[in-house]
């Protein structure tokens, strides 16, 4: 079905360039519909056949081996920070169940911290890269990236593990838990975090997409040599004269937060074994 | 529900105390460890920036802010319009959903540089476009989930009046979906303020917040450049609590109320 | 040594607050080994509270109830009694025999006597094939059956049910009953049992304690001497109705649902 409607996505675009202004159009006199030339809009198939040819005139490879090596560069990135920031998220949220004080005070930080745009500290984190030295220790211009994307996702991933460890159990089987004289931490890896997972896997989908944001964006603001974020702003320089090359580099970013997502799923799969086939909740 | 003064101050004092020692410890922190202040400036010295510049940084916010606007506006219009399309064609919704969950997972503001060669190089709709795209999503899966997932009990009762599918919509669909689009709305503002910032990475015009961030930065005026952060964050949980606040207003008899007992 | 005893016990929530709440008062009950005890009375009469006294899930106000000749407390902590709820509880993640090794588990045993005395377990409770099964494959009934081999699995001298049967239909709950009578004469449990049928009370008990409206007091305990082996047969012996009769009567003439409420039978 995702295929089928990528497949209506190029048939829209085939049908627009077909239909659309050449030069762009104008709605009530705001010029609203973006031009369908060749270079603003390649067709479909040029897009995909672009990812056979080299990526400069006298280059060898095709320019598919330069943008799936950015893409796994940005994917290691993006992994690392997803890892770091769930992990910490994951770590708080345990604090924060456990010491109900701790919760009321960092709790609705949190949640607004969920309504703010948080990416704004984006090109400020990355500018400590090549700046910033601690003891021997050099900032990596890197590690910027995925401490952005470890931000980034790190409030998801604290908030719906948070939910899950002190809503998802029953009451009765808290009582069971009192009854056989359960420590704190018992319970806690014996029902609180089972319980929880059907809560966690959605915040760490959005986890996980944030972290490849925060790191696509790291990579934009300075460039970063190595990045899907660095191909896309390259390539889009050449737009005039190779319109299709930008588009190898975005289909790849794509993809690259399809590959997160579909981490989170395996982990989803492993987790959820045992559980009644039923939708996860949203 | 009143609650008692106790319990308020239970309530507010943790978050209180959490917020007024983070910012005492970072002030400290910065003058005894002597933070250079491309590293972490002060929030004093933050402070002091924003209000020098605050004319400047309004400027800046306003032209950041009306992206996010418009594109709210044109997405929901959109999404809504759409939604209605969805619910009542379940082949297209079997294709739309799909499509909307991947590009969920994925960074699609990098279709800004796209954008951006399909129009002017001074044009702010490059970024407009991004962010209705956005918000359509968001809203479009929301609104529509609204409009099918209705208690089934209330359609077989619909059917007993011989209700035409036109008065199903208005009377139950509807009115059942009203509490998603605000769900969506409240994902979906704070989301066109971030997209609308972040599309101005990608070159273009340079009046908006994020370019300002940027370029403060590579003048070294950190201090400045976080005092425009600040201002980021004030324009996005404004739109949030905008979008609370209709909320509360279009659901009179309260949030938990979704309009099923017919009120 | 008693099972239980409960000397002049009383519980009240939130005291000395504005929303205070008498649940029980003056409740005193002493419990053989072996009996079988039913606490029976209108909602809110305190019979789940008192459950739960006993459990040491809660502390009394006033009073002292201890358990196999110790503090309540105690008896918690050495995991000398079972419990089971009204939802089985068992955890979704875990295969049936997994959910009755849980307080094995907190007890410190090692794999292989677990599952050896998990195993033993649902062969008593006749759930041997499903070892491998997951709750949402069960029927109610066998959930419950799972919950009750998970309650005995470290053999405690005493079971406390807190209205285990309420959410199974009448021919599941009266199968049910008699399943438990077989396992408890097996394994010499003493159980109290809080229910609100008074049937199924009858049936099982060899005590009934009514209770009245909260504050819970206890009214009246009634013996039940029907024998100790009972079968399909008693519930059409004439002595059972009269029994019925006699701790339906003992009901009477409280009002249902609480002290407000007026609507009193003569």
């Amino acid at each position: 079905m995702f295929a089928l409607s990528l497949v209506l996505v190029a048939v829209l675009w085939a049908l627009y360039k077909w239909v659309g202004p050449q030069d762009g159009g104008k709605l009530f006199g705001l010029t609203v519909l973006p031009r369908a030339n060749d270079t603003a809009m390649p067709h479909v198939w040029e897009m995909l056949s672009r990812y056979a040819r080299p990526e400069r005139r006298g280059a060898t490879g095709s320019i598919a081996l330069v943008v799936l090596s950015g893409a796994w560069f940005t994917f290691r990135l993006a992994l690392t920070g997803f890892v770091i920031g769930a992990s910490v998220g994951i770590a708080l949220a345990v604090l924060m169940a456990r010491y109900k004080v701790i919760e009321r005070g960092l709790l609705p930080y949190l949640v607004v911290s969920q309504t703010i745009p948080l990416i704004a500290l984006a090109p400020l984190v990355v500018s400590w890269g090549g700046k910033l030295h601690i003891g021997g220790f050099e900032w990596p211009r890197w590690l910027s990236a995925s401490v952005l994307g470890a931000f980034l996702a790190f409030f998801p991933v604290a908030v719906g593990t948070l939910r899950g460890l002190t809503s998802a159990p029953q009451p009765a089987s808290l009582e069971l838990m009192d009854s056989y004289a359960s420590s704190w931490w018992q319970t806690l890896v014996k029902l609180r975090f089972p319980a929880a997972v059907p809560f966690m896997i959605p915040a760490l989908k959005l986890g996980a997409s944030a972290s490849v944001i925060g790191v696509v964006v790291a990579e934009l603001s300075t460039g970063l040599a190595g990045g899907v974020g660095r191909l896309i702003i390259e390539y889009s320089r050449e737009s005039t004269s190779d319109p299709a090359k930008v588009f190898t580099a975005v289909f790849a970013a794509a993809a690259i937060g399809l590959a997160m997502a579909g981490l989170v799923g395996l982990i989803d799969l492993a987790a959820s074994r045992n559980r009644r086939p039923k939708d996860v909740l949203a | 529900m009143r609650r008692s003064p106790r319990s308020i101050f239970q309530a507010v004092w943790p978050p209180v105390v959490f917020g007024v020692g983070f910012l005492v410890v970072w002030e400290t922190a910065v003058k005894v460890f002597d933070f250079q202040p491309y590293f972490l400036p002060a929030p004093s010295a933050i402070w002091a920036e924003f209000q020098q510049n605050t004319t400047l940084i309004w400027d800046a916010t306003k032209v950041s802010g009306l992206n996010a606007l418009i594109g709210l506006l044109v997405g929901t219009a959109l999404g809504v319009s759409m939604s209605f399309l969805l619910a009542r064609f379940r082949l297209l919704n079997d294709l739309t959903t799909p499509l909307a969950i991947g590009l969920n997972a994925v960074p699609i503001f990098v279709l800004v540089s796209v954008f951006n060669k399909m129009f002017a190089i001074t044009s702010e709709v490059p970024r407009r476009l991004m962010v209705t795209l956005v918000v359509y999503f968001i809203v479009l899966v929301n609104v529509a989930r609204g409009l099918r997932e209705v208690d089934h009990t209330q359609l077989e009762l619909m059917r007993s009046y011989a209700a035409s599918e036109s008065a199903i919509l208005r009377k139950v669909r509807v009115p059942n979906a009203v509490p998603y689009l605000f769900t969506a709305l409240k994902i979906a503002a704070p989301a066109a303020v971030i997209t609308a910032f972040v599309s101005e990475y990608f070159g273009g015009s340079q009046n908006g917040l994020g370019s300002r961030i940027v370029s403060n930065i590579s003048i070294s005026k950190n201090a400045a450049a976080w005092a425009y952060v600040l201002g980021a964050c004030l324009l996005g949980l404004t739109f949030y609590l905008i979008a609370v606040a209709l909320e509360g207003v279009a659901t009179p008899g309260g949030v938990g109320s979704r309009g099923r007992d017919g009120s | 040594m008693n099972a239980v005893e409960i000397r002049n016990v009383s519980k009240v929530f939130n005291a000395g607050r504005p929303n205070a709440v008498e649940a029980l008062v003056d409740i005193d009950l002493t419990i053989e080994p072996g009996e079988f005890v039913s606490l029976i009375g209108p909602s809110g009469c305190g019979k789940s509270t008192e459950l739960r006294l006993i459990a040491n899930l809660l502390e009394p106000t006033t009073g002292e109830i201890s358990v196999n000749a110790k503090p309540a407390r105690q008896a918690r902590l050495d995991q000398d009694y079972g419990m089971a709820f009204q939802q089985a509880g068992l955890f979704e993640w875990r295969t049936v025999t997994k959910n009755v090794e849980l307080p094995l588990e907190l007890k410190g045993w090692d794999k292989e006597r677990r599952r050896a005395r998990a195993l033993e377990m649902l062969d008593l409770v006749k759930l041997s094939d499903f070892a491998d099964h997951l709750p949402w494959q069960l029927s109610g009934g066998m959930q419950q059956r799972v919950a009750i081999a998970r309650a005995l699995a470290a053999r405690p001298s005493l079971l406390l049910m807190d209205e285990p049967f309420g959410a199974l239909d009448e021919m599941t709950r009266e199968h049910m009953q008699a399943e438990l009578l077989r396992i408890c004469a097996e394994t010499s449990t003493t159980v109290v049992f809080v229910t609100h049928s008074i049937p199924e009370a009858v049936y099982l008990s060899t005590r009934v304690v009514v209770m009245s409206p909260r504050p819970g007091r206890t009214k009246v305990v009634i013996d039940v001497d029907l024998g100790a082996e009972r079968n399909v047969d008693t519930r059409e012996d004439p002595a059972f109705f009269r029994k019925v009769t006699e701790v339906r009567e003992a009901l009477r003439g409280m009002p249902i649902g609480g002290p407000d409420d007026m609507a009193l039978e003569p």
